[in-house]
């Protein structure tokens, strides 16, 4: 589960984002308690409370006093954007640096986005 | 009920002529889950005894929720320490002990003991010295954890324990913490099974402490690069390696220390990737060689 070098709440955070981008926990879901996820991942239940407070900053999760933690309305549009901007810094450049590496061409890419099928037109 | 804080100073405890801890200053805080490690011998139950105020110290200082608990009724009724040989009357029933427990431990939880008794199916009216070393540590695990006291130790005590039992322990451990916040001090041999549940590590090794600090920094002091050998040498070209192997061209070399981030965030462009190194793997280095890692330092 903890196969990162990041801190453990920072590694919880992130899988809570997945599962709000891959649509496992939809928008006001409730996620499970930090005594649930200590006891579910043998974690401190102080880091899995970390987490949470982490995400509720971004406003990704809300506290509702007494029942637990719930995904905010509108948290995957966040979530989206923001990876969205990190797509490209992140993710791609690292893939272009690597294409201009092996000589790939621009036109080459293109040609090959082309042939696939497109996932991301049909939402 | 809040938990308390430890602290020691200067901390030495010799039996006879033999020093068994020299200068330990450690620093703990309290409501937290802290893990004490170190070889056998290195002077780990002598530490737990003595905050718990079995043993005085012979040099320094022992401070538990701001004063000396030694010979201090509140401070040492507030502080349970479990330890393997278990402290228990061996020739009466689990019931009678419970009895005992509940008497002694102002915050000890009579439902909360039969709960556990029943989760690691344990028999109220079997006595200790007929019970398994599982059991026996099972129920060393039970008396500690419903004396929620503000400070509690487990000294190995898991260790007889089989991996179901241990599985309940941690899920009791980690329930009853949340629900019940208090300081917590967990030895252990079994650091891979604990490693996620600790906020901060202390290290003692010969008698000295080696290190005492919070378990996230301590990750991110180490780190693993897997990848193509070339590829691997170039990263970690000036830094210190731990460790090394080869599994036919690629390679995984352990760093331990002041890492240079700014490597690990290239390690991608060289097909290296960069992972966490198992707190058992330090422990192992810095046990095995504690000179060569201080001067590293």
């Amino acid at each position: 589960m903890f196969d990162g070098r990041e801190p453990i709440y920072v590694q919880i955070a992130e899988s809570i984002r997945a599962e709000i981008l891959s649509g496992a926990l939809k928008e006001g879901d409730q996620v499970m308690s930090t005594t649930q996820y200590a006891t579910t991942y043998r974690i401190n239940p102080a880091t899995a409370a970390k987490a949470f407070a982490q995400l509720v900053d971004e406003g990704v999760l809300r506290k509702q006093r007494g029942v637990g933690m719930f995904v905010t309305d509108g948290a995957r549009t966040l979530l989206r954007d923001r990876r969205r901007e990190a797509f490209f810094t992140e993710r791609l450049a690292p893939v272009l640096r690597e294409a201009a590496l092996l000589g790939i061409t621009t036109a080459d890419l293109i040609a090959h986005l082309d042939r696939q099928p497109q996932e991301g037109d049909r939402q | 009920m809040t938990g308390y804080s430890v602290s020691t100073s200067g901390l030495g405890v010799s039996y006879g002529r033999t020093a068994a801890l020299t200068d330990v200053t450690i620093d703990l805080a309290p409501d937290r889950i802290h893990g004490l490690l170190g070889r056998n011998g290195a002077g780990k139950s002598t530490l737990l005894s003595t905050l718990a105020s079995l043993r005085a110290p012979s040099d320094g200082t022992v401070a538990v929720d701001g004063g000396d608990p030694f010979e201090d009724e509140r401070r040492m009724e507030h502080t349970c320490l479990v330890r393997e040989c278990g402290d228990v009357i061996g020739d009466e029933p689990l019931t009678v002990n419970l009895d005992w427990f509940a008497l002694a431990r102002p915050t000890f939880d009579r439902a909360f003991a039969e709960d556990l008794l029943d989760r690691f199916g344990l028999d109220p009216r079997k006595k200790p010295q007929a019970l398994s070393r599982g059991q026996a540590s099972a129920f060393g695990v039970v008396t500690g954890l419903a004396a929620r006291s503000p400070l509690t130790m487990f000294d190995e005590v898991h260790l007889g324990m089989d991996a179901p039992a241990r599985h309940t322990f941690y899920e009791a451990l980690l329930a009853d913490f949340a629900e019940h916040p208090r300081t917590i001090i967990i030895s252990s041999h079994l650091i891979n099974e604990i490693e996620t549940m600790l906020e901060t590590v202390t290290i003692i090794h010969q008698g000295r402490l080696l290190l005492s600090e919070e378990a996230d920094n301590l990750r991110a002091r180490g780190a693993t690069l897997t990848g193509p050998a070339a590829a691997v040498d170039r990263l970690t070209a000036g830094q210190t390696v731990i460790g090394s192997r080869d599994l036919g061209p690629t390679r995984q070399a352990t760093l331990f220390g002041d890492l240079d981030t700014a490597v690990l965030d290239r390690a991608a462009d060289h097909g290296v990737t960069v992972g966490p190194v198992p707190l058992q793997d330090l422990f192992i280095h810095l046990t095995e060689h504690p000179t060569r890692t201080e001067a590293h330092a």
